[in-house]
């Protein structure tokens, strides 16, 4: 554990005399804090009084860089920001131009998006399970979800060459076309990692010791979840049937039949057991987005390299991994967007923390932590 | 695992019967670069490459290379991702913390340069190279995990001509009793410096 220098809690657990109280500051550079977070903890003996995370550690300025960008070259900075699942920040930046400049998208343009979307949910959320059970110390299952995370990056680098950074969907459509062979090996994807799930469910979930450390930690209340501004799998695993994809439906969702789980408890193991289960549903709208897809064009003809949208503002936002992620775009009627502000769904959830952390264990935190899969990228933007 | 190989039979047909004549800098090189624990010092989404270049498919422990999150028990500190002005601190006294002999490795265009981030922006560091010293560099964003190991591969043949003497540079090769010199710290032919020369 490290602290920023200078810091009045660094370097010591300080205690000030008189008052039980003992400080510890975790962070930045903690291998539990899924990236760059800082938690500064209050603790009385082993449990938490009062944990308040410092944000702001990899804040790199991605929303004043793209002040300075065309609306095409806006797109590599997307990829950065949610860099567990680019593909969402990528549709979410181009449906706001989209309805910014009225751009019409072509019908298998949609459907592609779908399928890498839902490919990057599946990745997403095995990156949040696996390091879920790693916090646990189920360090076996990382390896699992890491298996399954791999795959769907492979088919990614097929498609666009990319492993992590695809650039892939761009205002009015998307970049390539789907290689040859590419949905065979998708739906052959989708058949192994139903058993990748179930295998994973017996080995993590019906743990006990799984079970002991993530059962009744952290619970949110539905009532908290919602005024708060929680949303993704932290507001299901509440109970709140909250998704983008079904309660405002957008692209071609409305034509697929899939379902919302939800949790009941709202506690650690619910809201990571709403991620798996959510990797079912994901399967099954890769499968029928697949069959229901037909040849034709993947890029709105006619579309200028440098768009000029005309003066005004757009809002637009998707179901990510993480909950409903926006992109706030203003227009002067330039090449340029004048404005550009990102929703981060992993930031309105990482503010839970202090309400979830407050009288657990020290070690239960960074369990919490996890469940809340912030993903910084996306926090400090 | 050759070189052990190799190692046991010369010793077996040397006429030292069990003894190696080496010098204190060759053995340390060799088994210094054969087990560079790493600390991840990842930041953004180099990070992932980072993770992946660790798990199955890539398997980094093969080489040695191990993730220990803690400072004090590493040899290589791998910075991988952005670094930004608020986090330099953190990275530098972490790189403080590390016990000699120590290196860096800048992984990805953000810990090189600042990358994407080099332009237009106010909150990023231009490459870690500008706080700590960096032994290599890798390009890309991200950069393949292939291309991690390459990076500990050419950190091995770095280390393999180090000295414990302050200011000296070594041509490493160790020569074995009653047998061809076998290279210690790099394999031969790997990177040019299979040269015949004995330790000094
Ligand atoms: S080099 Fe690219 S992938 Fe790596 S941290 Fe920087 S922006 Fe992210």
């Amino acid at each position: 554990m490290t602290a920023e220098i200078g810091s009045d809690a660094c370097f010591t657990n300080r205690i000030d005399p008189g008052v039980d109280e003992l400080v510890v500051n975790v962070g930045p550079s903690h291998p539990s804090t899924h990236g760059v977070c800082r938690v500064i903890v209050h603790l009385d003996g082993e449990v938490v009084t009062k944990a308040e995370p410092v944000i702001g550690y990899l804040h790199r300025g991605i929303e004043k860089m793209a002040e300075n960008r065309t609306y095409l070259q806006v797109v590599p900075l997307t990829d950065r920001l949610d860099y567990v699942g680019s593909m969402y920040a990528n549709w979410a930046y181009c449906r706001a131009v989209e309805r910014l400049a009225g751009i019409q998208v072509p019908e298998r343009a949609e459907y592609l998006r779908v399928i890498v979307c839902e490919m990057q949910r599946i990745a997403s959320h095995m990156m949040s399970l696996g390091s879920a059970a790693a916090d646990t110390g189920a360090a076996t299952m990382f390896i699992y979800a890491f298996d399954q995370r791999e795959r769907v990056i492979e088919a990614f680098e097929e498609l666009c060459g990319a492993r992590l950074t695809y650039n892939y969907v761009r205002p009015g459509g998307v970049s390539f076309e789907i290689p040859e062979g590419w949905t065979e090996r998708v739906l052959q994807f989708c058949r192994d990692h139903r058993e990748g799930l179930e295998q994973m469910d017996r080995l993590f979930f019906g743990n006990v010791i799984a079970k002991d450390r993530m059962k009744h930690i952290g619970v949110l209340s539905p009532e908290d979840a919602v005024a708060w501004g929680a949303s993704g799998p932290v507001a299901r695993g509440s109970g709140v049937n909250w998704d983008m994809r079904k309660h405002d439906p957008y692209s071609v969702y409305p034509r697929f039949d899939f379902d919302v789980p939800t949790g009941s408890n709202g506690d650690c193991y619910d809201r990571a057991r709403v991620r798996l289960f959510e990797c079912y549903e994901s399967c099954r709208i890769i499968e029928q987005a697949i069959s229901q897809m037909h040849p034709g064009p993947i890029r709105t003809p006619g579309l200028p390299r440098l768009l000029a949208p005309r003066p005004g503002d757009a809002y637009d936002h998707i179901e990510s991994a993480r909950g409903a992620l926006g992109v706030y775009l203003v227009s002067d009627g330039s090449v340029r967007p004048y404005r550009m502000k990102v929703r981060s769904p992993a930031f309105c959830n990482l503010a839970l923390l202090p309400l979830l952390a407050e009288g657990h264990m020290l070690s239960d935190l960074v369990v919490i932590l996890g469940s809340l899969d912030p993903v910084f990228g996306e926090v400090d933007r | 695992m050759a070189l052990i190989d190799r190692l046991g039979e010369t010793l077996d047909k040397g006429q030292g019967s069990g003894i190696i004549l080496s010098t204190v800098d060759s053995l340390l090189d060799w088994a210094r670069g054969k087990s560079l624990w790493a600390m991840p010092m990842g930041t953004a989404c180099c990070a992932m490459e980072l993770i992946a270049a660790s798990f199955n498919k890539f398997d980094f422990d093969r080489h040695g290379t191990f993730p220990r999150p803690d400072p004090r028990h590493t040899d290589v500190m791998i910075v991988a991702g952005t670094i930004t002005k608020k986090m330099a601190p953190a990275v530098k006294q972490l790189y403080e913390q590390m016990a000699d002999p120590k290196w860096v490795i800048a992984m990805g265009n953000c810990a090189v340069s600042g990358g994407i981030f080099y332009y237009d922006t106010y909150s990023v560091v231009r490459g870690v190279d500008e706080f700590l010293p960096v032994d290599v560099y890798i390009a890309g964003c991200p950069p393949r995990p292939e291309s991690l190991q390459d990076a500990v591969f050419r950190l091995r043949e770095r280390i393999a001509t180090e000295s414990i003497a302050p200011d000296r540079r070594r041509e490493a090769v160790l020569t074995l009793p009653g047998s061809a010199d076998i290279s210690f710290g790099v394999r031969p032919g790997d990177h040019g410096a299979d040269e015949q020369g004995g330790a000094r």
